[in-house]
């Protein structure tokens, strides 16, 4: 499995969340954790202000950061 | 008839268990993928499963409006998700709280975490915040957080209590089973020579861009600094207790005590039909929340509640009394605020530009502070800073957000066809 953060194609495992993967990457921006705060949000699979840390890794997900 | 639970922590599953063995046609709706919630944060490829009870995952309730449920299920945030409308016969919440945090200097700079945030990382995904990492703010919670950043590598060099609670531990009214488990956590810090110093926190974050040092304080007893030294650090992670999610219990019109949505003996809300359970109608920890669902689910389905599960909650309530009392958020937290620390995270508010509202351009209601200054109206809704706000500037803030879950219009424009 795996996603592509800033064009770069990353290895997922089943359950990681998006900012999860980032995280490993030492690109997320995870506050709260829990959906709340929406510092993490991304642009997937060209749609804005997705919460990376709500959001399950799917095999071929494209992840854009703000950064 | 149909009941509709929301939230699947603790006191959601409870509640679902207890409807649906009363042969209720019992909907359990959660945003998680899995039940548990908040708290039994779990590995993703062990799922619970619940006999009698139809389980909606990654489902977020939107809107209640009466005992009618607005659903959207699918991936978060869409924004393909499916729409369905559910009229309950009872409906039960159990949102659950969040991690409440006090703004300090820095506390935006990455690596540094709500204590959840924390805890969910490593339990969840297995993933430490840092490899040098501060665990600060009030509350047992912290001891939880710093057991499970432990379990996944990470190195705590201090465990920073703002209260001095030891008191507290020795009081009976803590219950023997909280007593234990403050005990083991103690034991695991020792053992580890992890120290844990109270009257002290974290009162900024430096670096550029990413924390590499935190300000840590030894304070007084109303939280003003006494004196600073600077530590280095990858990660801190700060908790100062929790706050209800009550934007839907507001919404379907409950009456709020104190913040917590106001429930009777049943856990019914001032609301026909409508019960609350859990953190919601104040913060008490698991085995309460449980206890509590048990009471609501039975109430829900208008059967009668044994007279244990009652018990059970009363002593889970003196409990919660007892731990509110011996980790309060003292006002002192307010003087470790610069004029340029950002107080709103999402519209970056700073304490000087939300003084500036309130004392040069004289905004006095909730409206005005937050047109002047645009506190609490970015994405978040205010769910970060309002409280903190509210401290600040002396102006309530009420929590009320008619649209509980950010939706795509592309998905409310589907729900309209169908």
């Amino acid at each position: 499995m795996h996603v592509t953060v800033d064009g770069e194609e990353v290895p997922v495992r089943p359950g990681q969340t998006i900012a999860a993967v980032l995280h490993t990457l030492g690109r997320s921006r995870i506050f709260c954790g829990i959906g709340v705060c929406f510092d993490c949000v991304v642009e997937l699979n060209d749609v804005p202000d997705v919460r990376s840390c709500q959001r399950i890794a799917a095999d071929g997900d494209i992840v854009r950061t703000r950064s | 008839m149909t009941v509709v639970v929301i939230g699947a922590g603790p006191a959601g599953i409870s509640a679902a268990r207890a409807a649906a063995v009363r042969d209720a046609s019992v909907l359990l709706v959660d945003s998680g993928p899995s039940v548990g919630g908040q708290f039994f944060r779990q590995p993703y490829d062990r799922p619970r499963t619940l006999p009698g009870v139809e389980h909606l995952p990654s489902t977020v309730v939107w809107a209640v409006e009466g005992r009618r449920v607005h659903l959207l299920s699918g991936p978060v945030d869409g924004p393909d998700r499916r729409a369905r409308t559910v009229d309950a016969d009872a409906i039960v919440l159990a949102t659950g709280a969040y991690d409440r945090v006090v703004p300090f200097p820095g506390w935006d700079l990455r690596g540094v975490y709500t204590a959840g945030a924390a805890q969910i990382l490593a339990k969840e995904q297995r993933l430490p915040i840092g490899k040098r990492v501060l665990v600060a703010g009030t509350g047992p919670f912290l001891l939880a957080v710093t057991k499970s950043l432990m379990d996944v590598g990470a190195s705590v060099i201090g465990v920073l209590e703002a209260n001095s609670p030891a008191r507290w531990l020795r009081t009976p009214l803590a219950g023997r089973h909280k007593f234990g488990e403050a005990a083991r956590y103690g034991a695991l810090l020792a053992r580890h020579r992890i120290p844990y110093r109270t009257s002290t926190a974290v009162v900024a974050a430096n670096g550029d861009g990413h924390v590499q040092t935190a300000t840590v304080a030894r304070l007084d007893n109303d939280w003003h600094v006494v004196r600073t030294e600077e530590i280095e650090v990858d990660a801190v992670c700060v908790g100062y207790g929790f706050t209800p999610r009550t934007e839907l219990a507001i919404a379907a019109g409950c009456v709020l005590a104190n913040g917590f949505v106001q429930v009777d003996i049943a856990q019914a809300t001032s609301v026909p039909s409508v019960f609350a359970a859990g953190e919601i109608t104040g913060i008490g920890g698991a085995d309460l929340a449980a206890a509590e669902g048990t009471v609501a689910g039975i109430a829900a389905v208008g059967g009668d509640v044994p007279s244990d599960t009652l018990r059970k909650v009363r002593q889970g309530r003196r409990f919660a009394a007892a731990m509110a009392q011996a980790y309060p958020i003292k006002p002192g937290w307010r003087s470790w605020l610069a004029t340029d620390t950002i107080v709103c995270r999402c519209e970056r508010v700073t304490y000087g530009a939300l003084c500036d509202a309130v004392e040069t351009r004289a905004a006095t209601g909730a409206r005005t502070v937050k047109l002047v200054s645009r506190v609490g109206l970015g994405r978040c809704q205010g769910r970060t800073c309002l409280r903190n706000a509210a401290d600040l500037t002396g102006v309530p803030f009420p929590e009320r957000r008619p649209i509980a879950a950010p939706l795509r219009l592309g998905e409310l424009a589907a729900e309209e066809e169908e």
